[in-house]
């Protein structure tokens, strides 16, 4: 590890741990409540102490939101393909999809739920919901700019529409389809959780309302901390797999 | 040969199908060319490389879109590698090699499938002179060992004289063959024609046809 790398891994870590004391200190010093905002402490010690629960809820939210992401994913992609590469689907499509991504999704939830019920099924539709935009828009697009030379030497040899696809065009689009699943990923999760504060039956963000109902700050806290830890494992799956089937895309081709 | 801008590349994109031609028609040995044929070759000034595809896999692209990629066409690349000198480099990527690097392996790759016409468009332009130099010298070579045709587009009047049989000058737009200079400097070629009076001979003919020198 050379200085550069010691740096980015402890300036972060001391930026934080500066806020984390300030907090300690600001809670004990005034005495806050904890109901109003327990102390790092507090919240640590609620993670451990229930950890049970955390883990038992984190299930549902962590199901959604893969599921809800792999299905964005598995529609966003082909759906991609088609528009950037037929005028028609193009035409049709794209304006339809611009206009419902400007519909917000916290407004549809609750129409959601009356389709899908409380269960499992209408958290995983939000979740999609909401990833699936940013797949198809970083796909198209990226689909849209293959390098023009690479086209050319493809025609010059002749090849087929689909050898040109996928010899040229998907492959080089990669970088754009994970930047988009990237930020979807991210999304899903908070799909997920707005699917649970409409109405649910479990899941984090069911276990924070049902905590804050119950004045229990700490708790509903600590499932705020279990949230965000998720979603930055969920982005780390996903730029582990970045690296490890795009390994060329780090060399400034993105 | 010709400025900037007066329609050398759409020219070669026509003659290798690329492009339709507004009026007019290319044949070459008596067949129309309508579109890329396949005994043809091209190399463009961008290397066109595929960051995705290790230097060995470019160079078979061809071969893949052919359906011929195999044992024999994979020792072909290996041959034709070491021949510009980038043997054990097969495996590299191609954003771990410089410039002049990528310009042979783009060569490699518009030789693979044996073309008998090579359409090269500028494909030293970018490169530093010194490298630029080695690589005239690569496709001089390459020339003679294939026997393959080679029609390349340049800007530079001394690499026009130092690589060609045929000089076609053109001038600045709308073009018009402004000269045809028949070259006969003696083969092979080496860096010392560069300094002979009969090479610079050549490259005041090329200029007098460009309007540059009297």
């Amino acid at each position: 590890m050379n200085h550069r790398q010691f740096q980015r891994a402890v300036y972060p870590l001391a930026g934080l741990f500066a806020i984390l004391l300030l907090w300690q200190g600001y809670t004990q010093f005034f005495g806050i409540s904890r109901i109003v905002l327990p102390s790092p402490t507090d919240i640590l010690w609620a993670s451990v102490a229930r950890y049970d629960l955390l883990l038992r809820e984190t299930w549902p939210t962590l199901f959604e939101s893969v599921l809800g992401f792999a299905l964005a994913v598995v529609i966003g992609v082909p759906l991609a393909v088609g528009v950037a590469n037929s005028r028609t689907l193009n035409l049709t499509l794209y304006p339809i999809l611009i206009a419902t991504q400007s519909v917000p999704k916290v407004a549809v939830a609750p129409i959601i739920l009356v389709w899908f019920g409380l269960g499992m099924e209408s958290k995983l539709a939000i979740a999609f919901l909401v990833g699936f935009f940013p797949i198809v828009v970083d796909t198209a697009t990226g689909l849209r700019a293959t390098p023009a030379g690479l086209l050319e030497l493809a025609y010059s040899l002749r090849a087929s529409p689909f050898q040109v696809f996928a010899k040229v065009q998907f492959p080089a689009a990669l970088p754009f389809i994970f930047s988009g699943a990237k930020v979807a990923v991210t999304l899903a999760v908070i799909g997920a959780v707005i699917g649970e504060f409409v109405g649910s039956v479990g899941g984090l963000g069911n276990l924070l309302l049902t905590a804050n109902s119950q004045l229990d700050g700490p708790l509903a806290w600590a499932a705020l901390v279990w949230l965000s830890v998720l979603g930055i494992l969920l982005f780390a799956a996903v730029a582990v797999a970045e690296k490890l089937m795009i390994p060329w895309a780090g060399s400034g081709q993105h | 040969m010709g400025p900037s801008g007066c329609g050398k590349t759409t020219f070669l994109k026509i003659v290798g199908g690329l492009s339709r031609a507004t009026s007019g028609l290319v044949q070459i040995n008596g067949i129309d060319v309508d579109g890329p044929q396949p005994d043809f070759g091209i190399a463009f000034q961008q290397s066109n490389l595929m960051p995705w595809r290790s230097v060995l896999q470019n160079v078979l692209f061809p071969m893949e879109i052919r359906h011929e990629s195999n044992a024999a066409a994979t020792d072909r690349a290996r041959e034709l590698l070491a021949l510009v000198g980038l043997q054990g480099f097969e495996n590299a990527s191609p954003a771990q090699l410089s410039g002049g690097m990528q310009q042979r392996v783009a060569l490699c790759r518009a030789l693979i499938h044996r073309p008998k016409l090579l359409l090269m468009d500028e494909p030293f332009g970018a490169l530093d002179e010194l490298t630029r130099m080695e690589m005239q010298d690569l496709l001089l070579d390459i020339r003679k060992s294939t026997g393959a045709t080679v029609m390349f587009v340049t800007h530079s009047i001394s690499e026009a004289v130092y690589l060609s049989d045929v000089v076609v000058v053109f001038s600045k737009r709308p073009a018009v063959i402004a000269d045809t200079i028949n070259v006969g400097l003696p083969y092979p070629r080496t860096p010392e024609v560069r300094y002979s009076a009969e090479f610079t001979e050549l490259e005041h003919r090329a200029g007098r046809a460009l309007g540059i020198t009297r």
